[in-house]
């Protein structure tokens, strides 16, 4: 898949909060072989989080900064442009949330960050609610791909309303990339079914019992997806339809 | 002269620069009193009494 022109090698994304330690990242990032790996910005303090970033570095896989926490455009904007300058990367993306209960989008800051991020050349990927007209306003405004979430961050709930994740996949053109809710493999395939382009999961993968084994699991999850999606699923029907022929059974 | 490293109060010699303060930039952004302060720039950028200066990197995140 494409974004902005850059080629990812999967359709999996991945983040990596919630995981015990560096070697548990290297772990779950092998296992993954993710598109993108999000990050969050956060002030240094003396216990050898710089690492991290040589830890992710070394895997090769793309780093995508989020804006975690913030509340407002204003603090997304500044966590955005310090993000740029931490890691060399004018991808960013951009969460706004309303209230720390629902960690819900506030759609307006949202679409307002978006606009001045846009502005001074940033590759935004917003994560925002699924809903189509929010979708279209983000994209209208120049943003690279829009991330509706399936439900809410780290509720593991899945995709709580599949047709407004197909309705958000038919009013865009951009890229589509499910983001937060997912619990499991077979959550992350069906949002490849109806019609996004990846998936981003963190605590599906970073919380599970075995997170190196959820990872690999996300990862043929995803490419299962996909290749349903490209297939073609068969239309639903209210009776049944026999697959064996009519024709030529056995007379009693 | 005191400045505000990280929301914490911080004694400093005397006028220092951006880069004295961060001697190993790797992977991280600064801001002074809520403007990022391009790298490039660290080496001529002064600190001054009361700044509020933000030091980040990236952690682990979703």
């Amino acid at each position: 898949m494409q974004i902005a022109g850059e080629q990812l090698a999967s359709r999996l994304w991945v983040g990596t909060g919630g995981l015990p330690s560096l070697a548990a990242v290297r772990a779950v990032v092998a296992a993954a072989e993710p598109g993108l790996v999000t990050v969050s910005m956060r002030r240094t303090s003396d216990t050898g989080e710089g690492s991290l970033l040589d830890t992710l570095r070394a895997t090769g896989v793309p780093l995508l900064p989020n804006t975690a926490g913030c509340r407002t455009a204003r603090e997304a904007v500044f966590t955005a442009e310090l993000a740029r300058e931490a890691l060399g990367t004018s991808w960013v993306k951009l969460e706004v949330i309303g209230d720390e209960t629902t960690l819900l989008p506030d759609v307006v800051e949202l679409v307002e960050a978006a606009e001045t991020l846009v502005r001074q050349g940033f590759t935004v990927l917003p994560y925002t609610t699924a809903d189509p007209v929010v979708a279209l306003r983000l994209v209208d405004v120049g943003c690279a791909a829009v991330m509706p979430l399936g439900s809410p961050i780290g509720s593991g709930r899945g995709i709580a309303d599949p047709h407004a994740i197909e309705a958000v996949r038919a009013a865009v053109d951009v890229p589509v990339v499910l983001d937060a809710g997912i619990g499991t493999a077979s959550e992350a395939a069906q949002a490849l079914e109806l019609g996004c382009d990846a998936v981003l999961v963190a605590t599906a993968v970073t919380r599970a019992e075995d997170p190196v084994g959820m990872a690999g699991a996300m990862r043929l999850a995803v490419e299962a997806g996909a290749l349903a999606r490209q297939a073609g699923r068969i239309p639903r029907r209210t009776a049944a339809r026999a697959s064996s022929p009519t024709r030529g059974r056995v007379a009693l | 002269m005191k400045v505000h490293v990280n929301g914490e109060p911080r004694e400093l010699p005397g006028p220092v620069t951006v880069q004295a303060l961060v001697p190993d930039g790797r992977g991280v952004a600064v801001a002074v009193n809520g403007t990022v302060v391009r790298a490039a720039a660290w080496s001529v950028t002064t600190l001054g009494e009361g700044d509020r200066i933000e030091v980040v990197t990236a952690h682990q995140g979703g």
